[in-house]
């Protein structure tokens, strides 16, 4: 019973002739070869690297703690010491971006996680599989979603919402748990995010469930008394990752953009947890561009090229996964 | 144009749910979100004998779907509710004079990206296989990377701290200089999306038999473009101008607020700060009110442009 990726049929004759001396591979190993291959998206993947060790290094990786204060030297030029130099309460710009990085670290993994899998994954599939009413209800439920101006709902949902799931006191006891300084923040705003990221991966992964469904491996494995977690596991969930694999990686950009987008309106990450948000946002004023605008360029710098990585990323993921689009 | 019609009054038929919906929702996150909201709004002044007989006036005493229906009643009648920062005055009057000068501001962002967007486009795609093609399209690619409030305080930087060109804040309208740096920022992430969208159309429509038949009967090569391939190109333009719009709104949440434009972004931005519940909830209304009604007319203007596209009812199997 063949399961394999339809990917691996339609791989293009001029690339196919390099990989006939090696044996067979899977077919997500074969796109990553292509990928590798492309120079562009070596770069991408390698500063997205950079970006997320530092995150999650943190505070292996800073020279400094993001809190600590030195008011003899505020809003210093970039120096020896301080290489991106000091904000206006003295604290290192540097060690503020990569302890701001773990904030995006933190809210693009877990919103990857809630969203784009679990939630996007999971009802694409059911909506796809059990069709009938459960689908319907969660295609409309998806439309309604799909309907609504993303960010300035966000905006309204953590203004509101935040304060409150803030003050849950088990959230404080996590954050104590775990030392992640920022926990119910962080849950705030991937939370919110995620209700706003699975529509476009359910609404892909469904449809192309639907197709799959009639197809005559699926009717031999269900004849066989294939159980429906073995159908979904063996047979749809290979069948639909490179699609998920492309969704995903379109929308890292744009979770990225959105956190930042929110924290600097006042409603993401709170300070003194840094965000890039924030920063940005004390750097952003026209008297403090006048006097130093390092405060600004650093952090948006860092903030310009990630975002940029992830999506020549994902241009390159999608010529590599599938190669009938092109 | 068959099957036109019943789909549109379908949409138009699920429009108001999903505006009810909407509504019910926010209605609910802002009354039970952020806790009491009259508590938020006194402050400090928290006499509880004042705070009962302010919650007994403005009907925040009564049950939770009472308090929606007499909304929703409000609503019908073209009420969105007092802001806390405009007292006595209903959030609607201030609030359409502040979306006029955000449309007017986004118009002329829209006129930026298509009328950039369109052209880089086209020209990308004619030079496929040289260096300009894929160099033209990295940039591209980069601008729309850069959020706006980071292109907002660089234009700053640049255009009025350093060159001088351009007045630093306010709004005159649009035939104001001060409408240049906005607009600008608004529509870069905007040109990108176009001129990618264009480039990929363009490629597909200049393999077409229809243009090779153009060219073999002898027509001069900028003829060829103009008439059969660009045309042909845009058409899938159409559908992108209902995201184009999403992305003027989100962005001018930052342009305004960064260079003091009065408009509905600034304002948003100054409710959320004074956390001015009302405002939020008609702002969510509004934009998606906006945002349904926007779909629609796309949806339309595309079969209307494009006759082959129909909408069928969509078959389950």
């Amino acid at each position: 019973m063949s399961d394999r990726n339809s990917a691996s049929e339609t791989v293009p004759a001029g690339e196919g002739a390099a990989e006939v001396e090696r044996p067979p591979r899977g077919p997500l190993a074969l796109a990553l070869r292509r990928l590798l291959r492309k120079k562009i998206a070596v770069a991408a993947l390698v500063f997205i690297g950079v970006f997320y060790f530092c995150g999650l290094f943190a505070p292996v990786v800073a020279p400094r703690s993001y809190t600590d204060q030195n008011l003899d030297a505020v809003q210093q030029g970039p120096s020896l010491t301080h290489p991106l130099g000091t904000d206006a309460l003295g604290r290192d710009m540097l060690s503020r971006v990569i302890w701001a990085s773990r904030t995006t670290v933190v809210v693009t993994v877990a919103t990857l996680m809630m969203g784009g899998l679990v939630l996007a994954v999971g009802l694409g599939l059911l909506a796809g599989y059990a069709g009938g009413k459960v689908d319907t209800a969660i295609m409309r439920v998806g439309d309604v979603f799909f309907g609504l101006p993303g960010l300035p709902m966000l905006i309204m949902i953590n203004a509101t919402v935040g304060e409150r799931v803030r003050s849950m006191g088990w959230l404080g006891a996590i954050e104590k748990g775990l030392r992640i300084d920022g926990f119910p923040d962080y849950v705030v705003v991937f939370g919110a995010l995620s209700l706003f990221a699975w529509v476009g991966g359910a609404r892909i992964i469904r449809s192309q469930v639907l197709a799959l469904r009639e197809t005559e491996y699926l009717t031999a494995a269900r004849a066989m008394g294939a159980s429906t977690w073995r159908i979904i596991g063996r047979h749809l969930l290979p069948n639909v990752s490179n699609i998920v694999i492309v969704s995903l990686s379109a929308s890292l950009g744009a979770i990225a953009g959105t956190e930042i987008m929110l924290s600097w309106f006042g409603v993401g990450v709170q300070p003194p947890t840094p965000s890039f948000g924030a920063m940005l946002y004390e750097g952003g004023s026209i008297r403090t561009l006048q006097a130093h605008p390092h405060l600004l360029l650093a952090p948006g710098a860092i903030i310009a090229g990630l975002i940029f990585s992830f999506n020549l990323l994902g241009d390159a993921l999608t010529d590599v996964l599938t190669p009938h689009a092109r | 144009m068959q099957g036109l019609l019943p789909y549109v009054v379908r949409r138009l038929l699920w429009a108001p749910v999903i505006l009810l919906a909407v509504s019910f929702i926010a209605f609910a996150i802002v009354r039970f979100g952020p806790g009491d909201p009259l508590r938020v709004a006194m402050g400090q002044y928290s006499d509880p004998a004042v705070l009962e007989r302010v919650r007994h006036e403005e009907g925040l005493d009564k049950p939770f779907f009472e308090q929606y229906a007499i909304y929703l009643k409000n609503l019908a009648h073209g009420k969105l509710g007092e802001s806390f920062a405009y007292r006595n005055r209903d959030v609607s009057e201030v609030i359409f004079p502040k979306i006029w000068v955000s449309a007017q501001l986004g118009l002329v962002a829209m006129l930026i990206v298509f009328a950039v967007g369109v052209p880089l486009g086209v020209y990308a795609a004619l030079r496929q296989g040289t260096w300009a093609d894929p160099f033209s399209i990295s940039i591209l690619l980069f601008l729309q990377s850069v959020p706006v409030l980071i292109t907002v305080p660089l234009m700053l930087l640049v255009f009025v701290l350093k060159l001088h060109w351009l007045p630093a804040a306010g709004w005159g309208g649009i035939l104001d200089s001060r409408v240049v740096m906005p607009a600008l920022a608004l529509s870069l992430p905007g040109i990108a999306g176009v001129a990618r969208l264009t480039r990929a159309t363009t490629l597909s429509v200049l393999r077409e038999d229809y243009v090779r038949t153009a060219r073999a009967k002898g027509l001069r090569e900028f003829t060829v473009i103009r008439r059969h391939v660009v045309r042909n190109s845009l058409l899938p333009l159409v559908t992108v101008v209902g995201i184009s719009l999403a992305t003027l709104v989100e962005g001018a949440f930052f342009a305004e607020t960064l260079l003091g434009i009065p408009g509905i972004g600034q304002f948003a931005f100054k409710s959320v700060q004074g956390r001015d519940y009302n405002v939020l909830l008609a702002l969510a209304l509004v934009l998606t009110t906006m945002f349904i009604i926007a779909n629609i007319v796309i949806d339309i203007a595309y079969t209307i442009i494009d006759p082959r596209v129909r909408y069928e009812r969509q078959k389950l199997s």
